[in-house]
């Protein structure tokens, strides 16, 4: 056991792996949920997991660079533009059709 | 000379243009028509001063006294490639000094003319008279750009432009029908002609490798002067040396490169069988016809052959067809047209169609024009008949426009007695009737001598033939004469005016112009415009004048006989005659022919096919691809149920058969 | 080798990382799973102090943490109220989003396990080649070979087209 902690170094699976799992928790919500709100904070899950990624990939396969932490960075960002467009168009939506749910907002077919 | 002041030549009327065509409609009718007629009449001094200095100042004269080329400037325009490349530039010569005077002259006249004509009996402007106005400024800047070319190609460039504003001015009435159709038939008529046009000069300019037209026909003596000599021509030269030689269809390259040239002259000239188009023209309004269709833009397929004459005499010289060619079509023309004259109505068709015959007299002289008669006398008696028929023609077609605005009716039958009426109007066209009937001491008379001395000295089957359609244009000009100004008056009716004198604007340029027409054949013209630019001293033929002056005189006699008071006399002639008159009041049915080939064959038998194929083919395989996407989509368009989780899964499913694939792939087989 | 507290920080955030996000999605109080998304985030952020970008770190929670949650927040308050629950999920959908997740995870899993040289153990860095706030100022801001001026400045306006897409699209007629 002491030699297992002792032997014990961080490699990136363990990172991706917690990382993948998020994502596939933001998969899961967004295929069931039938909030748009709750859409939309699953999206943000998948999101986050993307960035995590891009930043582990940097420390580990390229240490001493910066493009993924830059681009986390400028993920970020337009994931804050992002949410404030999508979480306008759902206030316009309710405001429309006083439900948020997606089964009901079905208008933009054929 | 600077090369500033001959610029502003062709700088002022394109200003003109732009001015008048783009703020005009902020300008007041009178205005812009005074900043027209100002600005023409600038452009006139400008290029008198020009030709002046040209003739009178001794700088371009040669030791020999020969009359040297000048080019002023030649800039290059478009550099194609290698040496190939197109200039624009200013070339004076005797004949472009002349034809600027004649042109600027002329349409300054009808600038002036247009104030007065294009306006109703009360005074009010007629709609559009800036952009009248506008479309003459065009026109006179493209008819200067032609005759100045240096070379070729800038010649066509501008000939294009002048049937461009032709159209446009022929077109004037738009919402009239006739004049719509007018206008369409001048232009492709004469857009038909400059595809040979174009071709001969491709050929042309392969044999002589130049579109120069110096490099063609001149040798340089100097710091932009030339002479013209086409013993030591480069692209004689050139061509005699190359590509003479080699025969196509039983003609040599170049006999062929300067009949298709011709053959865009015979458009623009209105030569037979492409004469079609000039009679219709009249449809425009009449000083556009004076200018347009009288004086200047149809006399451009003479200039034309009259600017590549020394390429036409070195054919000659080679035993080459060309100058019998345009001599024969020049002669058929002239008697085709003065018969068919007789018969009309119309007074501005008469005015067309003598038009018509008298460029076929200018084109026969050219074509008699040999090296070994008479120093060339043809070539300066076309020049001469050039500059002498647009003044009195211009004043006739000016006259026209007075009687026509006087008495609101193209027909002679609404005229009738016009003399005491109409004075001023009356004494110049009598002016410009003896003019074009050739009777001393009036201008025509020179000119037509110097054309029937050429002839005779030729041929005398050309003499003669000529010489009857010299009567001829008499008999047919004092029958419109009469017809016009003689005869019973009508009567006017309650509540109208008497037709009377119309305002000066109107009668100031008749009375210059008759005064013109009266002198204008004084000018030593001889000694001014040869082909080659030596001087001769001519003389006037008095064996030819005689016989000419005594044709005349009898044939004003026969139409004064028939024509001067009513009777019964033309209407015997007519049932002496029936199918002949019939043919020429028909035009002998050359639109017909035209209709019928266009319409029954080329319509029929070449462009159905070509729509059918077109309707059906190529639409319908368009139509079949908008048919299948359109059924298509309807049968899948329940995919798109709106739903964003259905779309979610499909995507998530694309996916994971790609990724997976991928992987598995990869795991597989590497 | 590993001091035994880093060991027990990871496991701490791993876990933490993976327990908020399936709670996120799970719990049926719309407002709960906001808050969950929160934690997961901090999870997240974590992650990143970590791996020595503090300044990452520090942007994911005043971003993310501060604006963008926030902003759910609100708009849920805004159009549910307090206190309802979601409606419960058809078990046979639950079934096909449970069994579309894990396929992709086993797909995504097995991708990154078999490609071996993707698996490395955490580079010894010196403090002196991390990533240090005047380097990342500079280089956000120049536009040399490894600046980000152009990226930055696109960013920029897409931020101003959706402040005013925001107001546009949200605001009364």
């Amino acid at each position: 056991m002491l030699d297992l902690l002792n032997n014990f170094q961080l490699n990136s699976l363990m990172f991706l792996i917690p990382s993948l799992f998020m994502f596939c928790c933001g998969v899961y919500g967004f295929l069931t949920r039938r909030n748009m709100i709750a859409m939309l904070i699953s999206l943000e899950l998948m999101l986050n997991s993307v960035d995590m990624n891009f930043v582990v990939f940097n420390r580990f396969l390229c240490p001493g660079e910066m493009e993924g932490m830059f681009f986390t960075l400028f993920a970020i960002a337009i994931a804050a533009a992002e949410t404030a467009v999508a979480i306008a168009i759902i206030i316009n939506a309710y405001r429309i059709a006083k439900d948020i749910d997606v089964k009901d907002l079905t208008k933009m077919k054929f | 000379m600077e090369a500033t002041l001959p610029l502003l030549i062709l700088v002022l009327p394109l200003l003109m243009f732009l001015f008048l065509g783009l703020f005009g409609k902020y300008l007041s009718h009178k205005w812009s028509g005074i900043i027209g007629t100002l600005g023409m009449g600038v452009t006139m001094v400008i290029a008198y001063y020009t030709a002046y200095t040209y003739f009178f100042s001794g700088d371009f004269v040669d030791a020999a006294g020969n009359r040297l080329q000048y080019v002023v400037f030649d800039q290059q325009w478009l550099s194609l490639w290698g040496d190939l490349s197109i200039n624009l530039g200013f070339l004076l010569d005797p004949i472009s000094a002349l034809m600027l005077v004649v042109v600027t002259t002329i349409s300054f006249m009808v600038h002036l003319y247009s104030n007065g004509y294009m306006r109703d009996h009360h005074g009010v402007y007629e709609t559009g008279f800036q952009r009248f106005y506008a479309f003459l400024s065009l026109f006179s800047f493209s008819m200067l750009g032609l005759v100045v070319a240096t070379n070729i190609f800038q010649m066509y460039i501008f000939w294009e432009l002048v049937g461009a504003s032709s159209y446009l001015l022929i077109g004037f009435y738009y919402t009239k029908p006739s004049a719509v159709s007018a206008s369409k038939k001048a232009f492709i008529v004469t857009r038909f002609a400059d595809l040979g046009f174009l071709i001969g000069i491709l050929v042309l300019s392969y044999c002589t490798e130049t579109f120069n037209f110096m490099s063609m026909t001149s040798s340089s003596v100097g710091e932009g002067l030339y002479h013209v000599d086409v013993t030591s021509a480069e692209g004689v030269k050139t061509m005699i040396e190359s590509r003479a030689g080699q025969m196509f269809l039983g003609g040599s390259i170049m006999t062929w490169a300067l009949v298709l040239i011709f053959m865009g002259g015979m458009g623009k000239s209105a030569m037979m069988p492409l004469h079609i188009w000039l009679p219709d023209a009249m449809e425009g309004p009449t000083p556009v016809s004076a200018l347009i269709h009288a004086a200047t833009m149809v006399v451009a397929g003479v200039y034309l052959v009259a600017r590549l004459f020394p390429l036409f005499m070195v054919n000659e010289l080679a035993g080459g067809a060309a100058l019998d060619i345009v001599t024969v079509v020049g002669a058929l023309t002239a008697a085709y047209a003065a018969i068919v004259a007789c018969t009309q109505v119309d007074i501005k068709r008469v005015l067309a169609f003598s038009t018509i015959s008298q460029i076929a007299f200018m084109m026969v002289s050219l074509g008699v024009s040999r090296g070994d008669v008479g120093e060339n006398l043809g070539y300066m008696a076309s020049m001469f008949h050039l500059f002498t028929h647009a003044m009195f023609k211009a004043l006739l077609f000016l006259g026209a426009g007075a009687l026509i605005h006087a008495v609101s009716s193209n027909d002679y039958t609404a005229m009738h007695g016009l003399r005491k009426h109409m004075p001023i109007t009356h004494i110049t066209f009598l002016i410009g009737c003896l003019a074009i009937a050739g009777i001393i001491p009036f201008s025509g008379f020179f000119s037509k001598d110097e054309i029937l001395a050429s002839c005779f000295g030729n041929s005398m089957v050309a003499y003669v033939w000529m010489s009857l359609v010299a009567g001829l244009t008499a008999f047919y000009m004092f029958r419109l004469y009469y017809l016009i100004f003689w005869w019973k008056e009508h009567k006017v009716h309650e509540g109208h005016h008497a037709p009377k004198d119309q305002p000066w604007t109107m009668t100031l340029p008749l009375i210059i112009l008759g005064v013109v027409a009266i002198f204008c054949g004084l000018v030593p013209f001889s000694e001014m415009v040869t082909w080659n630019g030596h001087p001769h001293h001519a003389h006037i033929n008095w064996t030819v004048a005689s016989v000419s002056l005594a044709v005349s005189i009898v044939a004003i006699g026969i139409a004064t006989l028939m024509y001067r008071k009513e009777n019964s006399l033309p209407a015997k002639m007519r049932s002496l005659f029936p199918r002949l008159w019939q043919g020429a009041h028909h035009r002998f049915y050359f639109d017909e022919l035209y209709m019928f080939i266009t319409h029954k064959i080329i319509f029929n038998s070449i462009c159905k096919p070509i729509a059918w194929f077109d309707r059906h083919i190529i639409d319908g395989t368009m139509d079949a691809f908008a048919a299948i996407t359109n059924k298509a989509s309807y049968a899948i368009r329940g995919l798109q149920s709106g739903n964003a989780q259905s779309y979610v899964w499909v995507y998530l499913l694309g996916a994971l058969v790609l990724g997976g694939g991928t992987v598995a792939i990869i795991f597989l087989f590497f | 080798m590993e001091s035994l507290l880093s060991i027990m920080i990871y496991v701490v955030v791993a876990l933490s990382i993976m327990i908020f996000s399936v709670l996120a999605v799970t719990t049926r109080k719309i407002l709960r799973s906001a808050t969950f998304l929160l934690f997961a985030l901090f999870g997240t952020a974590a992650v990143y102090f970590m791996l020595g970008y503090q300044f990452l770190g520090g942007v994911q929670i005043a971003v993310y943490a501060g604006g963008i949650v926030v902003l759910f927040v609100f708009s849920i308050l805004l159009t549910s109220h307090p206190g309802d629950n979601s409606s419960k999920l058809e078990s046979k959908k639950k079934a096909l989003g449970l069994i579309g997740a894990i396929a992709m995870f086993v797909v995504c899993a097995w991708s990154l396990i078999s490609r071996c040289s993707l698996i490395k153990t955490l580079p010894d860095l010196g403090e002196a080649e991390l990533p240090t706030m005047s380097q990342i100022g500079n280089d956000l801001l120049s536009s040399g070979s490894n600046g980000y001026l152009l990226p930055f400045e696109a960013i920029s306006v897409l931020l101003l087209a959706c402040i005013i897409g925001g107001i546009v699209v949200a605001r009364k007629k």
